[in-house]
């Protein structure tokens, strides 16, 4: 082969990398970084943070990611956001430490970092948005069961293992605002230890002790729907609502059953438009990352930050027949 | 041919073409003269890639895969194969980690990283060369095996905590934008050139590659030469793995996932050839600085990693596929 031939053949290579050129300077650009791309839950949220920056003017959202969830491939991803001098980053990290030292560099180099979703050890960002708080959980799980009993009735709580310690402060949430449902009562607690078939069993054990029990409060996304299952094979629908934390995906086809009337998760779409807003205010120093702060994120109200600088978005968004056919392909 | 031009000393070639044109001719050249158009390419397309700080950030992209990829060149030539170098990677990190909990210092954790590093190739090393199975099979079986005791001993936990002067083997600088990482990198590439190119192992490497039965025969010890290759690509594992884990500073089993395919993709881009017996250092050398160039390159301009795989595969078969192409379009035409 001719060298003049090698040449062409390297040329028609890196053709494809020649096409474009440096882009316009003026936007404020925010990189959404996910945990790795491909992921239903982060499309959604990067379609939010578009939402935000249409509203906003004159910013430009960068969607990236690594394709497997590692804490290298977010590093070699990290780098190049900072090569280019973004004007933030706002990362759902894989590893909440080992992406520290690289989003150090970037705050050094004058970039805005923030964490949202999966939080980032606090010395490696300006604040965390986390989609909801416990006490904001603990309040919707009850809501959710209250709404469907306007005239009182029996509840169940069916959570994971006893040890577990997001249920059990849940839960604990829970409690402290029962008085304000003074016609609920919490007739049991059970634990399906997240395993489908014990869930399972446990709800059918319920059922049979408490033939008058009007829901089943599962704040646990297999628990749900194993008690959705259940409810549905001893022909109670209608009689006993399955509600608590679930994903769309998953609960759809109780939702359609009618076993479960409503159920609650974070909405994607929300904490993307969220993390947006927030990143476009701290990167343009709109506001400041520092304890007691309240800095906008538009439609979804404002975020207060607590003493580590986390915030939650707002209390978990509520799915039923209205919405769950847009979500159950989203995650 | 007559009688008399017979009578003249007769000139006999040991090889097809003299030195130079085999330089012009060379793999090497070929990729380098890619290197050099990617690297150009890069810099029309990006404000930020000239840039000594960003560019250095970019080799960390490459610099680790580079030093098991020295290992795995020499193991491909000779016609074996580790597909467990990523596992090995998971398990020495999860080994230091757990070594931590115990209050053990950077010197210490460094040499259980390498241990078992050694160990894990020791392992494949004696299933292959002792038992007679085939390397592909056995690898692709320790892969899963090594990264699964991570999984065991990790969970969804991490190991974190390390020394602040471990942290050096994975960030640390020696001058200016120089990283200790690439300068690893450079004194392994001139170790490994230096072994295969210009020592009686190298030699011997080839010869197994070639033909491991005229090999044997020609009083080459086969199995001995196998087991020290892969006792280098454990050892270089665990090397990757400590510096790695020090540049993370945290130990996660999922880390270092799908590496020995971009391992074994820069060994091949190198121009080693699959069937052993043949490929450079030199050559792993630049497809090394190519894939760093290109996740880089296209990193800067948000092409999502995806993307960047499909253009590795497509840059790999291409290089490989269309010089056999145009040999056979030549045959063809002069048949």
């Amino acid at each position: 082969m001719s060298i003049t031939r090698r040449i062409a053949i390297a040329t028609g290579l890196t053709a494809a990398l020649m096409g474009s050129t440096a882009m316009a300077q003026d936007n404020v650009r925010i990189a959404l970084v996910a945990k790795s791309l491909g992921n239903g839950f982060f499309e959604a949220a990067a379609r939010g943070a578009e939402e935000a920056a249409e509203e906003l003017g004159n910013t430009e959202i960068i969607y990236t990611g690594p394709t497997s969830t590692t804490a290298e491939g977010q590093i070699e991803v990290i780098n190049s956001l900072i090569a280019q001098q973004v004007d933030a980053i706002a990362i759902s990290a894989n590893d909440p430490d080992a992406v520290v030292p690289a989003l150090q560099k970037a705050m050094q180099r004058g970039i805005t970092v923030i964490s949202w979703d999966s939080g980032v050890a606090p010395e490696g960002r300006e604040m965390h948005l986390a989609p909801s708080s416990d006490e904001l959980i603990g309040q919707t799980i009850i809501k959710l069961a209250a709404d469907n009993l306007p005239e009182g009735g029996q509840v169940a709580v069916l959570s994971a293992t006893s040890t577990s310690t997001n249920q059990n402060t849940w839960i604990e949430e829970m409690k402290a605002v029962m008085d304000q449902y003074p016609d609920i009562e919490l007739v049991a607690t059970v634990y399906g230890d997240d395993l489908a078939d014990k869930s399972y069993r446990e709800t059918q054990g319920l059922l049979q002790s408490y033939p008058d029990l009007d829901a089943i409060i599962a704040p646990t996304s297999v628990g749900i729907v194993a008690a959705a299952q259940a409810v549905q094979d001893a022909g109670k629908v209608g009689e006993v609502n399955v509600t608590g934390l679930g994903l769309p995906s998953e609960m759809a086809g109780a939702i359609e059953s009618g076993a479960s009337e409503s159920f609650a998760i974070w909405n994607p779409v929300d904490l993307g438009y969220a993390t947006a807003m927030l990143a476009h205010n701290l990167a343009t120093d709109q506001a400041t990352a520092e304890p007691g702060a309240e800095i906008g994120m538009g439609r979804m109200g404002t975020a207060t930050l607590d003493e580590d600088n986390q915030a939650a978005m707002s209390e978990p968004f509520t799915y039923d027949a209205s919405n769950i056919e847009e979500f159950k392909s989203v995650f | 041919m007559s009688i008399a031009q017979g009578t003249q000393p007769r000139h006999v070639p040991d090889r097809l073409h003299g030195r130079p044109t085999r330089i012009l001719r060379s793999w090497e050249l070929l990729l380098a003269g890619i290197a050099i158009l990617i690297f150009l390419a890069n810099t029309q397309a990006s404000p930020y890639f000239l840039d000594p700080w960003n560019l250095s950030d970019a080799t960390f992209n490459f610099t680790e895969k580079a030093f098991i990829a020295f290992a795995m060149a020499l193991l491909i030539i000779s016609g074996e194969i580790d597909l467990s170098v990523a596992g090995i990677i998971a398990l020495a990190s999860t080994a230091m980690g757990w070594a931590l909990q115990f209050g053990i210092g950077t010197p210490g954790l460094i040499v259980i990283g390498l241990t078992v590093g050694l160990v894990c190739g020791a392992f494949n090393g004696v299933l292959v060369t002792r038992l007679g199975l085939p390397s592909i099979v056995v690898t692709i079986g320790t892969m899963s095996l090594f990264r699964g005791i991570s999984y065991i001993v990790l969970g969804d936990q991490a190991f974190n905590g390390y020394p602040t002067d471990f942290a050096f083997f994975g960030r640390g600088y020696v001058f200016w934008v120089i990283s200790f990482e690439l300068v690893l990198f450079l004194i392994f590439a001139a170790i490994y050139a230096g072994v295969l190119h210009f020592t009686n192992f190298g030699r011997q490497i080839y010869a197994i590659g070639n033909n491991p039965t005229a090999a044997t025969f020609s009083g080459i010890r086969v199995a001995r030469v196998k087991m020290i290759l892969f006792l280098l690509t454990g050892l270089m594992s665990g090397i990757a793995a400590v510096c790695l884990t020090a540049r993370l500073g945290s130990t996660r089993p999922s880390i270092a996932f799908a590496w020995e395919l971009e391992v074994v993709t820069m060994v091949v881009l190198g121009g080693v050839s699959i069937l052993g017996g043949a490929g450079s250092i030199l050559g792993v050398v630049i497809a090394a600085l190519i894939m760093g160039l290109v996740t880089f390159g296209l990193g800067l301009l948000n092409v999502p990693g995806i993307v960047m795989s499909i253009f590795i595969g497509a840059l790999l078969i291409g290089v490989i596929a269309i010089p056999r192409l145009i040999r056979l379009v030549r045959t063809g035409k002069a048949a």
